[in-house]
């Protein structure tokens, strides 16, 4: 009789192991960080708590909190729905800051419109200019043949490049020593409900819709199926090439919308230095939620928070903001490396995601 | 020797023409030439030396996209390594061994555990940056610079002789790694053993090769050339390190790697091109010869890279089992 309750409850937990291990590697994370912290002179959980009350226990910080979250939800959906169809966008950030500027000048040089309508247009101006920067790489990937990783990479590079002289010349704030565009227009910003940024609830929302999009639509099991077997896909008659170019517009129109609402609802205008990152931690996102749509709003909300706690540490305890990067990246290195997994559960072990494709299809 | 020249006509005939018309340029002007080349040479450098890295990882059928990361990890322990032994010579042969424990990480990673191989390599990545990005400390400088090495005689030949025998140590000596890989891949039994594990593991299995040590061993190796490739950016390129020190060269590697045919010399003559096409650039733009900005001058490396792999990817033919975990059936 007890006998079979423990196994049940082992199996509760084999089960759901895609919840488990993430967690257990955040606090692994947390517990390796913390020996970094100590040999630094500083008590572990003072750092912490500087972190999660800064973050979350004060009402600017959590503010602040919701707003690095925003952009890293979409950031990693993006990232998550691209793994889902088995193409790995490591350009997330790319397509999230070319949207951001797009976003701006939309906001700043569109002045004729209504409040609600400046928004729509200005979030789709971003949302275009990010699926059509992704898009590049899917035509390439699929009529080329060229690695979505390496393209993305490259694409990356080329979007810092490109907005630095955008906003170093034209589009530069006059009179002004930092690298940004002038501030957008009243009629574009998307306003804070409370300690809540609208945007958030937008993110929220759209995480819902491709969740529902995934699992309940015809396009969402076409997506799956060449994710999981590309081969009986093909069969099955799916137009791979389309899936492709489909897969990262879609992948890039997410990130586009991250860094598009970003701009609207929390810089106000483009400067490079405030959207550094978010794409790479769309990726760490997105393996922690291992590619589960709903799942990267936690995700995101736990990167959010190391991010928003991360400034206020250095100035309490003088550790470097840079301890944040190393917890993620254990985190990412625990939940990705099947070592956990396999230490937790031996043989009953979940595969983690599978992206690699050759070079040549 | 006539072998070696029929199995390698592409790449040697493409050094041949960029021998004739750098010295053609040479003849017109001696500083200039010289100083381009310098200058497109030392960007080829860590390139070349991460192609190597790829090419043996793929060669026995293991994708390696992290070669960023080691080279990012090697130049951050060979910087700090020299700073805090006092020694450049340590650094470097810290940096080797960051580099070596960074391809064991990939290999256990890759082989042993079968993680997803591209996972795997973003994984070093972001680990990569966020551990050198955490233990940085800035303001420190080397105990001192790298000492410059003439080979005798072959640094007197004009152009060639300042350009590739007159060197950093790291920088001398990847023109003889590049030659002792491509002797190792084609000409040893070692090389025909680890093609085999690359093209078609199950047969090389059948035939007595133990494809996941192989794999294992390989992938360790080549780690130490991404260490060199690293200690080399952060000792003898820059003479410092920063935060995001590698900006991307490990990537252009591997598209290096695709361009030159996962072949030793055929990298070596696509970096070159890489490297020349950016000093040439960045000389016209110096000159005012064309007036683009710099930022678009430094793009230059990352656009060609597009350009030549969706050039050049399906008209070469990648190693068969390159990407692909090996199980043993039975």
């Amino acid at each position: 009789m007890t006998e079979t309750k423990t196994s049940n409850k082992i199996g509760f937990f084999v089960r759901n192991q895609s919840i488990v291990v993430p967690i257990a590697a955040i606090f692994v994370a947390f517990f390796l960080g913390g020996i970094l912290i100590f040999l630094q002179g500083v008590n572990p959980l003072v750092a912490y708590r500087a972190i999660f009350s800064e973050a979350w226990f004060d009402s600017d910080g959590l503010l602040r909190t919701f707003q690095k979250t925003t952009p890293l939800v979409l950031a990693g959906l993006a990232v998550t729905v691209g793994l889902r169809i088995g193409l790995f966008n490591i350009g997330a950030q790319g397509q999230l800051i070319s949207a951001a500027l797009a976003s701006a000048l939309a906001g700043i040089y569109i002045t004729t419109l209504p409040p609600i309508l400046h928004v729509l247009v200005s979030l789709t101006c971003g949302v275009i200019v990010g699926a059509l920067w992704a898009g590049i790489a899917g035509l390439l990937k699929a009529y080329r043949g060229v690695h979505e990783v390496i393209s993305t990479i490259m694409l990356n590079s080329i979007a810092i490049g490109i907005l630095d002289y955008l906003v170093s010349n034209p589009f530069k704030e006059p009179d002004q020593a930092l690298q940004r565009t002038k501030k957008i227009a009243e009629t574009a910003i998307l306003p804070n409900i409370g300690v809540i940024p609208f945007g958030f609830i937008l993110a929220v929302i759209i995480c819902l819709l491709v969740s529902w999009m995934l699992n309940r639509t015809t396009a969402g099991f076409r997506f799956n199926t060449v994710g999981k077997n590309k081969f009986a896909a093909t069969y099955a008659g799916i137009n791979m090439k389309l899936m492709v170019v489909t897969g990262m517009l879609l992948s890039g129109g997410l990130a586009g919308l991250g860094g598009a609402i970003e701009t609207l609802g929390i810089t106000y205008r483009f400067e490079p230095a405030f959207n550094a990152g978010l794409g790479f931690d769309g990726i760490t996102i997105a393996l922690l939620a291992r590619a589960n749509p709903l799942a990267t709003i936690p995700a995101a909300i736990l990167v959010g928070t190391l991010r928003a706690g991360g400034a206020s540490l250095q100035f309490e305890t003088g550790i470097e903001p840079e301890i944040v990067d190393v917890l993620l990246a254990i985190t990412l290195l625990l939940v990705s490396a099947p070592i956990l997994a396999k230490f937790l559960f031996k043989g009953k072990a979940q595969k983690s995601a599978n992206v690699t494709s050759g070079w040549g299809n | 020797m006539l072998d070696f020249i029929s199995e390698n006509r592409k790449p040697i005939i493409t050094l041949a023409l960029v021998t004739v018309v750098a010295y053609v340029f040479y003849f017109l002007d001696e500083i200039k030439t010289t100083s381009v080349l310098v200058f497109g040479w030392g960007y080829a450098v860590p390139l070349v030396l991460a192609a190597m890295v790829g090419i043996i990882g793929e060669r026995t059928g293991v994708v390696n996209i992290g070669i960023e990361g080691q080279m990012l990890m090697s130049a951050f322990a060979s910087f700090f390594g020299s700073v805090i032994t006092g020694s450049i010579y340590l650094g470097m042969v810290i940096g080797i061994l960051a580099g070596l424990v960074m391809g064991a990480f990939l290999a256990v990673a890759a082989v042993k555990w079968e993680m997803d191989q591209i996972i795997a390599g973003v994984v070093i990545n972001i680990v990569a940056a966020g551990l050198t990005s955490f233990f940085y400390a800035p303001g420190k400088t080397l105990p001192q610079l790298m000492p410059v090495v003439s080979i005798p005689i072959l640094s007197d030949i004009p152009l060639i002789g300042p350009v590739f025998f007159r060197n950093g140590l790291f920088a001398l000596a990847t023109l003889f790694i590049v030659l002792a890989v491509n002797y190792a891949i084609f000409r040893t039994r070692w090389g025909l053993r680890s093609r085999a594990v690359g093209e078609y593991p199950s047969a090389a299995d059948a035939a007595g090769i133990n494809v996941l040590r192989t794999r294992m061993l390989n992938v360790t190796l080549a780690g130490a050339l991404a260490g060199c490739a690293g200690a080399f950016l952060a000792l003898e390129a820059a003479g410092t390190f920063a935060r995001g020190l590698t900006a991307g060269r490990g990537f252009l590697a591997l598209a290096i790697m695709i361009f030159g045919a996962w072949n030793p010399l055929g990298a070596l003559a696509a970096a070159l091109f890489f490297g020349l096409s950016t000093a040439i650039a960045s000389q016209l733009q110096a000159d005012e010869v064309i007036n683009i900005p710099q930022q678009f001058v430094n793009l230059l490396p990352f656009v060609m890279t597009l350009v030549v792999l969706a050039i050049a990817v399906g008209r070469v033919r990648p190693p068969a089992a390159a990407g692909q975990p090996y199980t043993k059936e039975g």
